[in-house]
């Protein structure tokens, strides 16, 4: 079985391979004076360009789950599928000005997470903790996430075994290889394989767009096929457009998708690697260039409809792995070796968003309950040994995710993991504009938010796997007594009652004259650039740094 | 630098940074992609894509433009 697909085999291990090698060699790419400080292992030496950041910070927000279950989800449910396109369009001018406010404030005062920004800013520990176990508890399904991008392809490829444990393998070994070089180069390895991954995904991308719509009858024909699928098959919430009850959950998972976007821990340390603010103002204007991708990569959907392809059976009997609808495309529109390549592409765009993830939330443990509770004097050399083991342990998490649960339901983990990451945005994203909002208040309208949001979900049946719970993110305003058959996205929903709560709470507290602690940023913090006078890299940094006069 | 308060005028030009009214640009990318009734129809059709389809792909054209007209606005004012 997997003899057939020798040719894509090689291919594939060749490009995986001379990725590995190029992480390791990382740790020595623009190599710092000592590595064994969590900004230098963690955010890269906070030093990266244009380019850089571009290529990694794109890498990073596209990742395996774009390419594998965006299409997947456009081929089972059709316009409901391309939601993605207006979320990535939304976002950038959405945080524009926010990210530049949170880069200067995280470098004047050498924040490393979104969550030392708010211990700082509101004075409390407490709620930094919940920041930070929030955001590693949203991180964790998604870079399990990423692994199911690789399952597709190796699946596709005919590479599996029987049993948990030889069924896995592969993955296994590929995220050993992560791991490794994860933890000796740190930000850096993710860096300069981004380069090696978004290039493949422009070449692939643009041979699928300009080649396949000619074999499969043109761009019309191939909009009429999924057309004539969707008005055959019994759901009535399928189709090429939306109809009157699913545009409403359409814009506000849009919109919501994108306000939780730059609160997730990866994308705001990909922004803080960056070297000053233009270079993220710049990359707001050139990011885009991957959402134009991401939708001719979610139109991959509709070509796997035109071509009749029949997506790969899934892990229990009776269902199918959607997941593997475009690998299953690539292989029998393309020629063995460029499905390799395209496969390759695939694979290794798995392993830059999981490689920075792991770096993410290894840094939030480190930083906001290592540092805070465990261990309050650890030097520099010691958080950054922390992060790196704790970023192991966070990838055998995300491996152990994929070994015992059911992979189909990666898009619902990921749009979970959505919901609870937006519940941080009162106090982070808000807090980088005002403090208006009292700390308690802030705690409070988190679990309002949380315990809302997980109810909502637990709510929603899917009926096409035959879950109750859990099944998606679509929930029927009907619940709530409305007369009406039109669904909402469960985030925008649990935010609004988060805020809500958490406005009433200030209110009550400021009555009751609770201590608000104090401000530990200034005004003009949001507004500093690289060459301030004024950086504070952190008290314990400076015993290290003081033999090298700065050039 | 000879300045007894450097705080002081230091913030109030950074501040004017961020404070531009050209910022309210950044609107019109944020709404405008998420109204459906201005996409969510299948004529006309440009190149066999739906409306559907090609102009929310052209309101990636209308991100860019923006942030990078916003950009390059409040540089200007940031240089004088």
């Amino acid at each position: 079985m997997w003899r057939d697909h020798l040719t894509e085999i090689i291919v594939f291990t060749v490009l995986f391979l001379l990725v590995s090698a190029m992480g390791f060699v990382a740790a020595r790419w623009r190599a710092p004076k000592d590595m064994d400080h969590l900004d230098e292992w963690g955010l890269g030496g906070r030093s990266f360009g244009g380019w850089i950041t571009w290529f990694l910070v794109g890498g990073d927000l596209y990742t395996a789950y774009t390419f594998v279950a965006v299409p997947a989800l456009m081929f089972g449910a059709g316009a409901a599928g391309f939601f993605a396109v207006p979320y990535t369009i939304v976002v950038y001018p959405l945080v524009f000005l926010v990210l530049c406010r949170l880069w200067s404030v995280s470098h004047r005062h050498g924040f490393v997470t979104p969550a030392d920004f708010v211990r700082s800013r509101f004075d409390s520990p407490v709620l930094a903790l919940l920041i930070a176990i929030t955001g590693i508890v949203a991180t964790m399904p998604y870079i399990a996430l990423q692994l199911v991008g690789i399952e597709a392809v190796l699946k596709t490829m005919g590479v599996t075994g029987d049993g948990a444990v030889a069924r896995h393998l592969p993955i296994i070994i590929a995220f050993a290889i992560l791991a490794a070089y994860t933890y000796q180069s740190g930000l850096r390895a993710p860096a300069l394989i981004a380069f090696v991954k978004d290039s493949l995904i422009y070449i692939v991308i643009l041979v699928a767009v300009l080649w396949l719509p000619q074999k499969l009858g043109g761009w019309g024909g191939i909009f009429d096929a999924a057309e004539a699928k969707f008005a055959a098959s019994p759901n009535p919430n399928d189709g090429v457009l939306l109809n009157a009850n699913n545009q409403l959950q359409y814009v506000t998972l849009a919109f919501g998708s994108a306000l939780a976007l730059f609160l997730y821990p990866h994308s705001i340390t990909g922004v803080l690697a960056s070297r000053n603010r233009g270079v993220i103002k710049r990359n707001m204007s050139a990011l885009p260039a991957y959402s134009l991708v991401l939708g001719l990569i979610a139109l991959l959907g509709f070509m796997a409809i035109a071509a009749g392809v029949k997506p790969l059976p899934g892990a229990s009997a009776g269902t199918v792995d959607s997941n593997t609808v475009v690998p299953v495309l690539f292989d029998q529109q393309f020629p063995d070796w460029f499905a390799g390549v395209a496969y390759a592409a695939i694979g290794i765009g798995a392993l830059v968003p999981a490689a920075i993830m792991s770096i993410a939330a290894a840094n939030l443990f480190t930083r906001n309950i290592y540092k805070e509770y465990l261990r309050r004097d650890a030097t520099p050399a010691q958080e950054a040994s922390v992060s790196k083991i704790t970023s192991l342990v966070v990838k055998v998490g995300a491996v152990a995710c994929i070994v015992f649960l059911d992979p189909q339901f990666s898009i619902d983990l990921q749009l979970i993991g959505g919901v609870i990451i937006l519940q941080t945005l009162p106090a982070v994203a808000l807090g980088l504009y005002t403090r208006w909002f009292h700390r308690g208040a802030l705690v409070a309208g988190w679990a309002a938010g949380m315990g809302l949001g997980m109810w909502m979900l637990y709510q929603i049946p899917n009926p096409a796997t035959k879950r109750a719970h859990f099944g998606g993110s679509a929930f029927p305003l009907g619940e709530f007594g409305l007369d009406t058959t039109k669904t909402i996205y469960v985030g925008i929903v649990a935010v609004l009652v988060n805020l809500a709560v958490a406005a009433l709470v200030t209110l009550a507290l400021r009555a009751a004259r609770v201590a608000a602690g104090t401000d530990g940023t200034t005004p003009d913090d949001y507004f500093a650039d690289e060459g301030d006078p004024r950086v504070t890299p952190g008290p314990t940094r400076d015993a290290d740094a003081a033999p090298e006069p700065v050039a | 630098m000879a300045a007894p308060e450097p705080e002081t005028p230091g913030s109030a030009s950074s501040r004017a940074k961020d404070h531009s009214p050209w910022n309210w640009l950044l609107f019109i990318p944020i709404v405008v992609p998420l109204v459906p009734v201005f996409f969510n129809a299948d004529s006309p059709r440009l190149l066999g894509f739906p409306r559907f389809y090609w102009l929310q792909l052209s309101y990636i054209l209308l991100g860019v433009a923006t942030t990078t007209l916003v950009y390059q606005l409040t540089k200007k004012r940031a240089g004088r």
